[in-house]
């Protein structure tokens, strides 16, 4: 379980997370959306302890995330991320790309983490292409290589930061299903999206953000099509 | 015209400066590219106030002629009672100017790496050294490399000012033929022909290696 208790961020004097709080549940799939520069993102980064905050708290199955003794590395393991630029390791080949967080952080010997890779990388729909380097495919498949690097890890947690923003329209689709298939797979996950109707339909829940709080939060259906705030209104509007 | 004196033996005798030049070249790489990987390294992760004072002695390892550090080095080490052979002196001068430049060197190929790159390797629970290891370096080596290879042809030439503390290396031992057999041009024709051979391997190197890197971008 994610519990995020009022969580205050700051870049210098700009505030970005004006006291969040929200809790995610083992299997659950939460959706944030909201407009440019709203936080949502930001969050995310906050969960794994790649970003400090500056109030409250974020517990990952009890451990507070941002307390002086916590291991953040040790945290990391659990908590899965992919990035709106899906950063591969370009002097890497795809299964190396995957296979290596399970050798040099979990320990795994060579043939294990092999086997891994392949695992995810299959799984993910990119079991033709283990042994070519990430400048030889397409977005689409970078971000899929990215999903699989994450899996690799085996996270109780998944977090998407706008994984489908940077690709051309036509390879959103691939994508989209590869989390569609993890959410039907039971993982749990917080996706930070502007695909509306994809929310709406692949998440329990969805949180609108804007400004830097939680402007209405709920089931995915009533959120989106059924919204309460003016702000919400307005957002849908703007996107769908 | 194409009479010569030049004989096996002075060519024999400029083989030898040249084992002087590469054995000089490579202690000074060696050297130069260890110190230089690791103020490269320091100067991107240092804070400010030891950053600075950093920065300025590879400055000034980098602005004063060589010539001038050799001669200089030698002096002092004679004044201070240090009992080094002008041999050490070079290298130990050459090694500390190679890493002047090694460490822009480094610092630019580090800062070439994203730090969306970084981010991810982070995040999958990879430590600080680990991130260093497995992702910052190879991605910085790539980028470095061929300002790398140029540092080493260039090292190599500037042995031959270590001439001037008494060091019989490629360029002093065909100055010494010169003057016994008054032959320059022939002589020196060979001598560039020696340091061309010596520079060319290490020039195909870096370029074979870049080729291969490149396939993959």
């Amino acid at each position: 379980m994610i519990e995020i208790e009022n969580v205050r961020k700051s870049f210098g004097p700009l505030e970005v997370l004006k006291g969040v709080s929200l809790a995610v549940q083992k299997g659950e799939v939460l959706s944030i959306i909201g407009g440019s520069g709203s936080g949502k993102s930001t969050l995310l980064m906050c969960i794994n302890g790649l970003e400090p905050i500056q109030g409250g708290r974020i517990l990952v199955d009890g451990t507070d995330v941002h307390a002086p003794g916590t291991d953040l590395n040790r945290l990391r393991r659990r908590i899965g991320i992919v990035f709106q630029q899906w950063n591969a390791f370009p002097h890497l080949t795809v299964l190396e790309n995957v296979m290596l967080a399970p050798r040099k952080v979990l320990g795994k010997g060579r043939r294990e983490a092999e086997e891994i890779a392949a695992k995810n990388l299959r799984h993910v729909g990119l079991g033709e292409k283990l042994s070519v380097y990430p400048s030889k495919l397409s977005g689409g498949q970078q971000q899929r290589m990215a999903i699989a690097r994450a899996l690799a890890m085996s996270p109780d947690y998944m977090l998407f930061d706008e994984v489908t923003s940077a690709l051309d329209p036509q390879l959103v689709g691939e994508v989209l299903d590869t989390l569609r298939m993890l959410s039907d797979e039971g993982m749990t996950m917080i996706l930070v999206t502007h695909e509306i109707r994809f929310a709406r339909d692949v998440s329990d829940r969805v949180a609108f953000f804007h400004k830097g709080v939680i402007h209405e939060i709920g089931p995915a259906r009533e959120v989106i099509g059924n919204p309460q705030m003016p702000e919400t209104i307005d957002f849908l509007k703007s996107v769908l | 015209m194409l009479e010569t004196n030049l004989g096996w033996n002075d060519i024999l005798f400029m083989l030898k400066g040249a084992g002087v030049t590469l054995s000089i070249t490579a202690w000074a790489m060696l050297g130069g590219t260890i110190l230089g990987m690791a103020f490269g390294l320091a100067r991107t992760t240092l804070p400010w106030w030891l950053n600075a004072p950093l920065g300025a002695v590879l400055d000034v390892l980098r602005s004063v002629p060589l010539l001038i550090q050799f001669v200089l080095a030698n002096s002092f080490k004679s004044i201070i009672g240090v009992n080094a052979s002008a041999f050490t002196v070079a290298c130990v001068m050459l090694s500390l100017y190679t890493a002047s430049y090694c460490s822009e060197i480094v610092r630019g190929g580090i800062l070439a790496v994203p730090a969306t790159t970084r981010r991810a390797a982070r995040s999958l629970g990879m430590t600080y050294r680990q991130d260093l290891a497995h992702i910052v370096f190879p991605m910085a080596l790539r980028v470095a490399l061929p300002n790398w290879i140029g540092l080493v042809l260039s090292v190599m030439k500037d042995t031959a000012l270590v001439l001037w503390i008494g060091i019989v290396e490629l360029l002093r031992a065909s100055q010494i033929v010169v003057t016994r057999l008054q032959e320059p041009l022939l002589v020196l024709s060979v001598a560039g022909l020696i340091y061309f051979l010596m520079s060319f391997p290490v020039a195909r190197l870096g370029a074979r290696l870049e080729k291969r890197w490149h396939e993959n971008d």
